[in-house]
């Protein structure tokens, strides 16, 4: 019992098993009254073994949660009122170092201390560590006997055991999907709270509307070369021009037409080879596209730009653009299949037996009943490709131009995140902060992106449900 | 042979549309079997029998519908006018053009009542101009019976008419390329009686400027709308007739027992 942990684990096994038995007890009792001629019984005999277990097990678990929590700093209150520890060191890392030592001593962890006080203190730490399991074990013990019990002698056959079974059942489940938006919730809060310290120091009208990005700024006064301004324009342009202009007139046109081909003219067996090879695109892994667009792409692009006589970087735009339209064909195919396969069958016969030719069906029919899941889609696909960061990481550069000229570099908004946080850092100047601006901008955009798109597909949806 | 020569007798003088020895297979399954029809000019004709009895499938032959869905396979000679309309010549988007259709929903497209009506004229090309167009959606409208219940409100949408409007919208979409014969499958099931009484009522109205044929699950309504019935069972033509012979006098006992409700 020198380990806290192992004894931790004991007690748990020690709290279940005692629900276990409970679970089979409550079902005995219950198996008793369920005699055939006698009026049914409320619920099935399992369901009073589960609600006796669970009365058995929760609050011996919750009170374990709420010990685990608690129990170091009591352990340690009981060390620092021992007389071992009147005459330790004011210095608190120093105290700090030995408490560490003690503990390890008492954990059993090492056998010898480099620091005498350590080895004084470790029989204490021994001493009241075993006394508060003890006291652990046995309140946990006790409340899962006692709650055990309490339950035990609610088992009668009017008792509605599944009802409450049930309603805990969804407090579960309630919990755990609480758990996901919580913790969204609590990213926006610290993304936040950086932000306003960025602001504080960099007003928001500059950040969102100055045209001049150089975030370097000065550590010690006298250092040159760091002007620090703090004008996003340029990222958000660049993040526009890759992410919603160039890799959208790639994803949208290819997209939509395979979508077309995929559901109105390709046969049964080459759409179910197709379809799933199509969506291993969305499975490969972005920085793999990185390797592309840097590569392959990038290279290409700029020999294109030097035969055409445009002086071309090896970093650009289309290049990174190119290569992330083909990585979000997949979202904009997807998406499209769907809503042209949602848009019913009698719409196409109606349009065929009119004399109507697939094309036009396709054209007249099919893509304008589809027009708003795909356009849904389509936002969804800019929302993802606003946010993407390896490929502009390794093919756009980080130039911030503010430039139309699809061959220049330019840079992104993820791109320059990466760059601010990359590295050590110190969290108190603007440019580091800026990246938690940077952060909050794309989070707003990118929501209300998917929101808006949410709203277009559900619109959508009710005009033929 | 002998069931052909009794077919064609039957037939009225004006014969629009003959089926001769028509299989329909789906895969390896046949739906309708070895039958054979004349379809009158000026009759209104009705196809009626219980449920998979292959009437549906029949009726989709005519314009060749049974071409969109996979496996579908017809033998058997179908003429438009003497014409094959299987032969490998015959133009699908001009057979559809001559043999509208109805189909048992109503499924106006999700634009507007006259962009609805239009959408046939236009892919055709059959109005020269805009004021051709609005004349041709207004006689369209006016013969499905429509025309005083949406011309203030040309512009919404199809789909947002009520189920029999929308109905009565589809026949007008399927008149606006003035076909010679128009396929109705069972255009009234999805709709109130009172709907259905003025869907009937335009069948009657209807009636010879176009060839009419008319799947139903309702005798009833076969009674009352058309002229000459045929009984299905089983993917099998059992009997074609008058329809006043049909319901009155059946000389199957299997048409009689469908008729007095004894199955089906």
């Amino acid at each position: 019992m020198r380990n806290p942990s192992l004894s931790l684990t004991a007690i748990l096994l020690l709290v279940l098993g005692l629900g276990l038995a409970g679970w089979f007890a409550a079902r005995a009792k219950a198996r008793a009254f369920a005699r055939p001629g006698e009026t049914r019984p409320h619920s099935l005999p399992s369901y009073h073994g589960w609600y006796v277990l669970l009365w058995a097990v929760l609050p011996a678990l919750l009170f374990l949660g709420v010990w685990s929590s608690v129990s170091g700093g009591l352990v340690m209150q009981a060390v620092m009122d021992s007389p071992a520890a009147a005459n330790l060191p004011g210095f608190e890392m120093q105290r700090q170092a030995i408490f560490t030592e003690a503990r390890a001593l008492a954990d059993g962890t090492k056998t010898a201390a480099f620091n005498p006080q350590a080895t004084a203190l470790a029989p204490v730490f021994a001493e009241a560590t075993t006394r508060y399991t003890i006291i652990a074990t046995v309140v946990a013990l006790l409340l899962a006997f006692s709650g055990g019990a309490f339950a035990f002698t609610r088992v009668s056959p009017g008792f509605r055991a599944r009802t409450k079974v049930e309603r805990l059942v969804m407090a579960a489940l309630l919990i755990a999907s609480l758990i996901a938006i919580l913790t969204t919730l609590g990213i926006v809060a610290s993304l936040l709270f950086e932000a306003l310290r960025f602001f504080s120091m960099v007003s928001p009208i500059e950040f969102l509307f100055g045209l001049n990005w150089s975030p370097q700024t000065a550590i010690r006064a006298d250092q040159a070369g760091s002007s620090g301004a703090f004008g996003a324009i340029p990222l958000f342009w660049g993040t526009i021009f890759i992410g919603a202009i160039i890799a959208m007139i790639v994803a949208i046109p290819l997209g939509l037409m395979s979508a077309i081909f995929l559901t109105q003219y390709a046969s049964a067996t080459v759409r179910r080879w197709m379809k799933p090879l199509l969506e291993i695109l969305a499975g490969v892994p972005t920085v793999v596209y990185g390797y592309f667009a840097a590569l392959t792409v990038a290279p290409a692009v700029r020999g294109f730009a030097v035969a055409l006589g445009i002086p071309g970087s090896s970093e650009s735009a289309l290049a990174a653009g190119l290569v992330m339209g083909i990585m979000i064909i997949p979202f904009v195919s997807s998406m499209a299949d769907d809503s042209i396969a949602a848009v019913p069958q009698a719409m196409r016969d109606g349009s065929l037996a009119l004399g109507a030719t697939s094309s036009e069906t396709i054209k007249k029919v099919l893509v304008p009943a589809a027009l708003p899941g795909v356009v849904g889609g389509v936002l969804l696909a800019v929302s993802r490709a606003i946010g993407e960061t390896m490929i502009v990481v390794m093919a756009a550069g980080l130039a911030a131009n503010l430039t139309i000229n699809p061959f220049e570099s330019v840079t992104t908004v993820t791109t320059q995140i990466v760059q601010l946080l990359t590295g050590d850092q110190e969290f108190d100047s603007p440019k580091t902060l800026a990246a938690f601006a940077l952060g909050l901008v794309l989070f707003i955009v990118t929501l209300l992106l998917n929101i808006v798109a949410l709203r277009v597909v559900k619109k959508y949806r009710e005009a033929y449900e | 042979m002998k069931q052909e020569t009794e077919l064609g007798q039957q037939a009225g003088q004006n014969i629009m549309m003959t089926a001769r020895n028509v299989s329909v297979f789906y895969g390896g399954k046949m739906a309708v079997n070895d039958v054979s029809i004349d379809i009158s000019k000026d009759d209104v004709t009705a196809f009626i029998g219980p449920s998979g009895c292959g009437k549906s499938t029949f009726l989709r032959s005519f314009n060749r519908m049974n071409d969109t869905i996979p496996n579908a396979r017809v033998e058997g000679r179908i003429e438009l006018d003497g014409e094959d309309i299987y032969a490998s010549g015959m133009d699908v988007v001009q057979l559809r053009a001559r043999v509208g259709m109805v189909f048992q929903k109503p499924n106006p497209f999700p634009k507007s009542i006259y962009e609805n009506v239009a959408y046939g004229p236009r892919i055709h090309g059959l109005a020269a101009g805009k004021t051709a167009l609005d004349e041709i959606v207004q006689r369209s409208l006016r013969r499905a019976g429509l025309w005083e219940e949406v011309k203030d409100r040309l512009t919404d949408s199809g789909t947002a008419l009520s189920g029999g409007q929308q109905q009565r919208l589809c026949i007008a979409r399927a008149i606006a390329v003035d076909p010679e014969v128009i396929l109705m499958d069972e255009p009234a099931s999805a709709l109130d009686p009172i709907a259905t009484a003025k869907i009937e009522e335009l069948i009657h109205e209807l009636r010879g400027r176009y060839a009419i044929v008319i799947v139903t699950h309702n005798m009833q309504q076969a009674a009352r709308v058309s002229q000459r019935t045929a009984f299905f069972h089983l993917g099998n033509l059992v009997e074609y007739g008058d329809t006043s012979q049909i319901f009155t006098n059946p000389r199957e006992t299997r048409t009689k027992d469908y008729i007095t409700g004894r199955y089906g």
